[in-house]
């Protein structure tokens, strides 16, 4: 006898508006941040007000950068990073200046964290000739290779094995530098990882992978595109992993420098699951009908610049006035940096031909 | 002038470009232990050790793209596919990041990167295992494409490509590797990528073919010769850049052009070099330009389904009668 067929046929786990409970949905559930104080992890009152200061700075920047979007001043994608600050900031600032990062399209405050002026990022985002990638990248494709900063890339999980070759060349030339590549959620779905992944336990390259968990892959929350916990693949082919909450800057910085020390001296991988959470949309198109209001409130709540704020006054470390000087600092900086992209030339005609090749004269198909 | 296999001559580049630059690195299935599937690195890991001839898993995505990071980080590394057919699985770092990355970025990263294996039908091998994949690697800008016919062609171009500051492809053949050829024993012998090579001369007819198509012109245009056609082969060499003044001024010549190519007819370089002709030497032209290539169907696993698939001598010399009006 056939087995009887189901009416009722489904594949994919459905999103909101199956809750029982009336709960509302998380996108992740962050694990606890760090004790630890800013003396016990080496952060001197200058490092702390340079963290706030770069956290800012992403986030204004961003939030002017979308300004500028719906005014018209320029189109393709813009992918905002808002509510995932404290990652990058913690991340470079764990890390030696001369290590590598390598990010996905999200990648405006990864930029700005390795030396991006917001001039050049503006104008990147413009279009225009001043831009970091004079204007032939645009928003997902910031990059500041002097720095070590490889770039965003848009294909998801395309560069995740280019962050393994980052650190196989470091390794072949034992030159003491570590890579991290960071990607979203969705990537884990990808075969890039796992093909990445068994090259680079096997091959025990010097690299830390890095999921920057913000609970959606686009609209598909994780629970809906993956199995179990994300960071447990990292079991299945030997790797050291850990869990941090990405809401907290003291937690990333502690936790990535940890990993960093031992990536350095063992000369083993790992991967890393950060926890967070996006404000915005997957870019800006998305009406956001996969996530309530309450979700997204619940995590503004946990906001990490004004987490950092709040530990700075209440530490005694800087005055309010002083803070408000940074910011004000910051507002100009952005502001300044808007009229520069807006003041800025495009590309000229001849430039469509150029960056192609390495040849000063290089052949092209007619 | 010395004998070589073709293997041999790929290996004699390889090996020389890695004595002379400890920044190159072979990585591949089987490159290492096995001493290569083709053997076309033999002796290569002995030589060089575990730190530059490096055997991957079967992950031709994960690979491809650990070598092009290592290329953007400063290395130039050899990457080898048991097949091009396999490569296709590493399609998206070859096509969307090797040949895209220093254009995206403003010109700041270079990608100086060797994509390499044999390439197109090795007999019957079945439907996934047949295909020529040069045209379509060179219709993507940033990409170098060369797929040569003989060992002397393999050594100078290959160490061209290795030296190349760009990405490149190379490909070669299952069934030519045992082909032997005088090899230029020159010292530091190099061609220039992009030159193709008059490779017979005649006055009645152009043919341009490359890889293992090029071994099929010189059969017909032994059978022609017979007949008192005489051809003029021309080998590209390099895909792309295409030496297109090459082939016009042969056309200019014998005014006829028969075109072969192993690949598929739509789109590939059969119908690109068709094209040209029409654009720079339609005064020239006594006849509609021909092209023999594979049809438009997967390649069967049974003899004779094979035989019939396959670019035959009689199609090219039909070919050639075609545009010779001699039919």
């Amino acid at each position: 006898m056939a087995k009887k067929k189901s009416g009722n046929v489904e594949f994919a786990p459905r999103g909101i508006g199956d809750e029982k409970s009336g709960a509302v949905q998380k996108g992740v559930d962050l694990p606890a941040a760090t004790k630890s104080k800013h003396k016990d992890l080496g952060l001197s009152a200058a490092k702390l007000k340079a963290m706030y200061e770069q956290m800012y700075l992403q986030r204004r920047f961003e939030e002017r950068a979308m300004q500028q979007y719906q005014k018209g001043k320029f189109g393709g994608f813009l992918h905002l990073y808002i509510g995932q600050e404290a990652i990058s900031t913690g991340t470079t600032f764990a890390l030696n200046d001369d290590d590598d990062i390598i990010t996905a399209y999200r990648d405006h405050g990864w930029g700005l964290c390795r030396g991006i002026t917001p001039s050049e990022g503006m104008a990147e985002l413009f279009g225009k000739a001043t831009g970091c990638s004079r204007g032939k990248g645009g928003s997902m494709h910031f990059a500041k290779a002097e720095n070590h900063f490889w770039g965003g890339y848009g294909i998801v999980g395309g560069h995740i094995p280019i962050g393994g070759g980052l650190a196989f060349a470091n390794k072949y030339e034992q030159n003491g530098r570590i890579s991290t590549c960071f990607f979203g959620d969705g990537a884990v779905d990808q075969g890039a990882l796992h093909e990445t992944f068994n090259i680079a336990q096997l091959w025990k390259l010097p690299a830390i992978f890095v999921v920057e968990n913000n609970g959606y892959s686009m609209g598909t929350a994780a629970r809906r595109h993956t199995v179990a916990d994300i960071v447990d693949r990292a079991d299945g082919y030997g790797m050291k992993s850990a869990v941090i909450n990405g809401m907290d800057v003291f937690s990333v910085y502690e936790k990535m420098k940890e990993i960093a020390d031992d990536v350095r001296k063992n000369s083993e991988p790992w991967f890393v699951e950060i926890r967070t959470y996006r404000y915005r949309g997957h870019s800006m198109s998305d009406p956001q009908k996969y996530r309530t209001k309450e979700e997204l409130e619940e995590y503004q709540k946990i906001d990490p610049i004004e987490r950092l704020k709040t530990y700075i006054l209440e530490n005694d470390i800087a005055k309010e006035a002083a803070l408000e000087k940074i910011e004000e600092k910051v507002e100009q900086e952005v502001l300044d940096a808007v009229e520069f992209a807006d003041n800025s030339d495009f590309p000229k005609d001849e430039e469509l031909y150029e960056d192609m090749f390495v040849e000063d004269d290089p052949y092209f198909h007619t | 002038m010395a004998e070589l296999q073709f293997r041999e001559a790929i290996k004699a580049a390889i090996d020389e470009e890695m004595a002379k630059d400890e920044k190159v690195l072979i990585m591949g299935e089987e490159v290492a232990e096995y001493n290569g599937a083709y053997k076309t690195t033999e002796g290569l890991l002995d030589k060089y050790g575990y730190k530059r001839v490096i055997d991957t898993p079967i992950s031709e995505l994960g690979f491809a793209g650990i070598g092009v990071g290592a290329a953007m980080n400063g290395l130039r590394p050899i990457v080898e596919f048991m097949t091009f057919n396999f490569a296709v699985l590493a399609a998206d770092q070859i096509i969307n990041h090797a040949s895209k990355v220093k254009y995206m970025t403003g010109g700041q990263i270079d990608c100086p990167i060797v994509f390499r294996g044999p390439n197109a039908s090795a007999g019957q091998l079945g439907a996934t295992h047949s295909v020529a994949y040069d045209s379509m690697y060179a219709h993507f800008p940033g990409l170098k494409v060369i797929y040569t016919s003989e060992p002397d062609d393999a050594k100078g171009l290959l160490k061209s490509a290795i030296r190349d500051d760009n990405p490149v492809l190379f490909m070669e053949s299952e069934q030519m590797y045992g082909l032997k050829g005088e090899v230029s024993d020159e010292e530091d012998y190099i061609i220039p990528i992009g030159k193709g090579k008059i490779k017979r001369e005649g006055e009645h007819v152009t043919l341009v073919a490359h890889g293992k198509m090029y071994h099929l012109a010189v059969q017909a245009a032994k059978e022609l010769a017979k007949d008192n056609v005489e051809c003029e082969i021309i080998d590209p060499r390099t895909v792309k850049p295409l030496d297109l003044p090459l082939i016009i001024e042969s056309i200019k010549k014998t005014n006829r052009c028969v075109i072969l190519d192993e690949a598929h007819p739509f789109g590939g370089l059969a119908a690109e070099v068709g094209f040209l002709i029409q654009r720079e030497a339609f005064d020239y032209l006594d006849a509609p330009v021909q092209r023999v290539t594979l049809p438009d169907v997967c390649a069967p696993f049974a003899k004779n389904l094979f035989d019939l698939w396959y670019p035959s001598v009689k199609q090219v010399v039909d070919a050639v009668n075609q545009v010779t009006y001699r039919n």
